[in-house]
């Protein structure tokens, strides 16, 4: 008996000390132990001040896209096969996330005598697709949903690794990037980012889709409008063209007509950075270099068309117009920009990669450190304020076994908090209401236990069998309570989100915790205030 | 100390008092939730604009709702931080569009800059050509000093002007994110009066500050995240049933999870009279309830279970109330002992806190009562109409529920 408690308290004060080197690790000084608290256990950014962004991937754009390019391939395809396809290709316009997957290219007029050859080359070029007939000449080709399925998700992990290339490069302090729900159906990214920062900068950055390339422009024009420019052309702007406004300094530059397909795309892009621009004092520029594949391309292109103009198009609009004097190899610039910081800023977009679809701001939270720090303040000071009225009312109302319960009580609280470092878990405020749960239940715990050792006195038991009988009885009732919660707990987990799942975590490490504590550590307490004493005869309860 | 020695209260004889009364707070707050169209849903769950600003002083609400809704699309919400302790602070709340018009995203955007302008057109002075120090991250107030600095001839590095103007910005945030008097900032270490003067001359105070907080949701998430709060409670609660009726009987989760319902109901509805939020503490408030009502009601239920295994003489009634009274000193001690922590948080939490803690003081009284005066009724009932039904004696033997536990304390755990 004596030697069976001597080894309880040997794991129970094992098990303390554990928990206390998790919070406070081995602080050599007052400062030390501050800071030690402080980088172990993680509060969120609604206690500690910080910016909480979610945003979702419009994967649809990237639907778009990958219509287009197979738009691209099929035109060459069915040439080279001889199909003649009379009305052309065209593809629909999903407008919202849910419609990415009826993302549809149709084929109009297609010569009814090559069906066969059309739907053999389908198969066998395009995998990801599948024909089907409209009518007798018309063809549409649909997404296979598998695909849609790996579409959704490349698209968001890469928009992921991007949106946290860039977060990484504003050199913040910790920020996090992740996954926030399901990547396919949300397809919704979580960003946080810790302390005082400038979070409408943050999501400017985050948000420039950076679509980079370098066009070649057709050899007429600018135009002052759009219109201008249409009625120039009689109303039908050529095969694979497009129109675009030459936007300088925020001012118009007149229209251009351009050439669909890019020379250079932001991924033959090998560097980026913000210089003062040479040609216009008190403005900036961007300039680039490009990797050696993009070079060589860009020198064989540049090298047949001296004479001519290229546009290096950012995103819809054109940021810089120029005759190619000779071939260039490597790098260009985009000129003409107003501040050190939009040159920076894009670029650090540039470096870091187009997003492949773009995104949309969903939430938006920012705590001002100040209200952060009050919060962490009133919140210390009214829990203590609560801990304290409580311990002051057990050890009036239990006397010496309401110590006991106190020591179990604060044992509770530094396992719950211990485990929460050790873990790596973050404190929330919905965190805290689980802490708040958990010292109700510790309390109930704790007087059921003592409420049937004194009724097991009461009706004339002896006081070790009573003490005994004590924890034996309550030991299902606990049970029952704590296992009904811990059910209730897995629920939230796994249906509820961020935050109240920060409460379910909490909540069954705590309860987890006092079992330990109201049973386990308690009984061994009041064992070894009876063991040795062979008749007791009173106990302060 | 001991305050109920052998109490023999006739619970269930009494519990029609308290029945009526549930049924009135609970009629009253579905009534008032009908009125007004449904909870008062905060910002998290119907999207929107919530920020908070702090004043130097009482601030003009009326005159901030005048020139806000000039500039905003449709009129916010202005209104003093309920549980403040001071009453400086202003919520600000813009709507939003919930009829699916597509950038409502950035129509938030939009508003909440048009707030931060006007604030600083009315209350500031934009035009003076300073910074506003309480309105200014610690990387502006660097770029701003960083060239008047090296002209005074206070010689610093690049780095040691960042750090002083993150010491500078953290001293303001210490302080409740606003100070009075540039003069206050002396006590800032690495200050010297010459960079005091420095700051004297490009910088001046407003008198608020906008960068208390401040939260925009788009009414798509709003809605979503409702939907997905809610079915996870119900989840839980439909979770907390099967495992009741596995360790008891059916009748007794179905009690216990219409007495947590109860609770929950009465406690929106409370909300609703009061016209408070239901913002996402709130919810989290409301599943602490949830858990601890159900404790609560899981703990008399036990005991019934035991009493009826030892057989004790009487009908269900007389177990029922032999069971109350039995842990009535442990309902007292342990409610009241988390009412009083819950308590302390309410008076002491501060703002944030509010509706949280405002939820388990309500939650934590009904959640007491609903044991003895909801729970335990409805399995009482229901066993009453079972024995009618099967038209036996009206006395013992009434059936104990399944045993799951053995009857007499088994000691084994806890030793």
């Amino acid at each position: 008996m004596q030697r069976n408690l001597t080894i309880k308290t040997v794991v129970i004060v094992a098990t303390v000390l554990i928990c206390i080197f998790g919070i406070i690790g081995l602080p050599t000084s007052v400062a030390k132990l501050q800071s030690n608290i402080a980088h172990n256990i993680h509060l969120g950014l609604d206690l500690k001040g910080g910016s909480h962004l979610v945003l979702q991937v419009q994967v649809q754009d990237a639907a778009k896209a990958e219509a287009d390019q197979v738009i691209e391939l099929l035109r060459e395809e069915t040439r080279t096969r001889n199909i003649l396809v009379a009305g052309g290709f065209d593809r629909n316009d999903p407008e919202t996330l849910k419609d990415t997957e009826n993302i549809q290219v149709t084929l109009h007029g297609v010569d009814p005598a090559k069906a066969s050859i059309l739907r053999s080359m389908v198969t066998e070029k395009f995998p990801d697709w599948t024909l089907s007939g409209l009518n007798a000449n018309d063809y549409k080709m649909n997404m296979k949903p598998s695909s849609v399925l790996e579409l959704k998700r490349n698209t968001v992990t890469q928009s992921l690794q991007t949106i946290e290339k860039r977060v990484n490069e504003l050199g913040l302090t910790e920020p996090t990037v992740q996954a926030h729900g399901d990547p396919v159906t949300q397809s919704e990214i979580l960003v946080e980012l810790p302390g005082e920062g400038d979070p409408a900068h943050v999501k400017e950055i985050i948000g420039a889709t950076a679509q980079l390339k370098i066009v070649e422009v057709k050899n007429e024009g600018p135009w002052k409008t759009a219109q201008e420019a249409l009625g120039a052309k009689g109303g039908i702007l050529p095969l694979n063209t497009e129109l675009r406004e030459f936007v300088s300094a925020g001012a118009s530059g007149g229209w251009y007509l351009i050439s669909r397909t890019p020379v250079i795309t932001g991924q033959d892009m090998r560097s980026a950075k913000a210089a003062t621009d040479p040609d216009s004092p008190g403005r900036w520029e961007t300039s680039f270099t490009l990797s050696q594949d993009g070079a060589r391309r860009f020198e064989r292109f540049t090298q047949a068309n001296i004479g001519n103009r290229l546009a290096v198009v950012l995103d819809t609009q054109i940021r810089s117009v120029a005759t190619i004097q000779s071939a260039i190899s490597d790098s260009g610039r985009i000129n003409g920009l107003s501040s050190d910081q939009e040159a920076n800023d894009l670029a650090l977009v540039l470096r870091t990669g187009a997003l492949p679809a773009g995104i949309k701001y969903l939430q938006d939270a920012t705590v001002g450190p100040s209200l952060g720090l009050d919060s962490i303040r009133e919140g210390i000071f009214s829990g203590i304020a609560g801990l304290v009225a409580v311990i002051i009312v057990m050890l009036i109302y239990y006397k010496k076994a309401g110590l006991n319960a106190v020591l179990a009580l604060l044992l509770n609280t530094i396992l719950l908090m211990a485990a929460l470092c050790y873990f790596g878990a973050t404190l929330t405020l919905p965190g805290i209401a689980g802490i708040i749960l958990t010292v109700g239940m510790a309390v109930d715990s704790n007087v059921l236990i003592f409420e049937r050792i004194r009724e097991e006195i009461r009706s004339g038991k002896s006081i070790i069998a009573a003490v005994d009988a004590g924890f034996g009885k309550a030991w299902w009732t606990i049970v029952d309570t704590h296992v009904t919660t811990i059910v209730s707990c897995l629920f939230l987990f796994i249906f509820g989100s961020g935050p109240v799942k920060g409460f379910a975590v909490t909540l069954v490490i705590g309860l987890l915790a006092n079992v330990f504590t109201a049973v386990f550590v308690s009984k061994v307490i009041f064992d070894w205030e009876l063991s040795g004493k062979t008749e007791v005869t009173e106990l302060s309860i | 100390m001991e305050l109920f020695k052998k109490t023999n209260f006739d619970f269930l004889g009494h519990k029609w008092p308290f029945i009526i009364a549930s049924l009135v707070l609970s009629v009253g707050g579905l009534l008032s939730l009908a009125v007004k169209g449904g909870p008062k849903y905060g910002i998290e769950f119907k999207g929107g604009l919530l920020m908070t600003v702090r004043f130097a002083s009482k601030p003009d609400v009326e005159k901030i709702r005048t020139v806000l809704s000039k500039v905003l699309s449709q009129p916010p919400s202005v209104q003093t931080f309920e549980g403040a302790s001071d009453q400086n602070e202003v919520e600000i709340e813009v709507g939003v569009d919930s009829t699916g018009r597509k950038d409502a995203d950035a129509e938030l955007e939009r508003s909440k800059k048009l707030v931060i302008d006007t604030l600083a057109q009315t209350f500031g002075q934009p035009g003076n050509g300073k910074l506003d120090l309480n309105n200014a991250t610690a990387i502006q107030l660097s770029q701003r000093i960083i060239d008047p600095l090296q002209r005074a001839g206070v010689s610093l590095s690049v780095q040691q002007v960042e750090e002083l103007a993150t010491a500078v910005i953290g001293f303001r945030d210490s302080h409740g994110g606003l100070i009075t008097k540039i003069d206050d900032l002396r006590g800032v270490p690495g200050l010297t009066p010459q960079a005091l003067t420095v700051f004297n001359q490009e910088s001046y105070l407003a008198p608020y500050t906008a960068a208390r907080s401040s939260e925009s949701v788009g009414p798509k998430v709003g809605a979503d995240l409702r939907s997905q709060a809610i079915s996870a409670t119900l989840l839980a609660l439909a979770g907390m049933l099967v495992y009741i009726w596995f360790r008891f009987e059916w009748v007794y989760g179905v009690g216990a999870v219409i007495a947590v319902f109860h609770d929950t109901i009465i406690t929106i509805g409370i909300f609703s009279i009061m016209d408070k939020e239901i913002s996402l503490t709130v919810i989290a408030a409301l599943l602490t309830l949830v858990g601890y009502s159900m404790n609560d009601t899981i703990v008399i239920f036990d005991r019934i279970r035991e009493n009826l295994q030892l057989n004790k003489r009487g009908g269900l009634v007389d177990v029922i109330n032999l069971s109350v009274n039995q842990t009535l000193s442990r309902t007292v001690m342990t409610s009241g002992l988390t009412f009083l922590a819950v308590l302390a948080l309410f008076l002491f939490g501060g703002p944030v806190l509010h509706g949280f803690s405002l939820a388990l003081v309500i939650g934590i009284i009904i959640g007491t009562y609903s044991s003895v005066f909801v729970a335990s009724p409805i399995v009482l009932a229901w066993h009453d109409w079972a024995d009618k039904r099967r038209k036996t004696a009206p006395e013992v033997p009434v059936s104990a529920p399944r045993a799951g536990a053995p009857a007499k304390g088994s000691v084994k755990a806890a030793k």
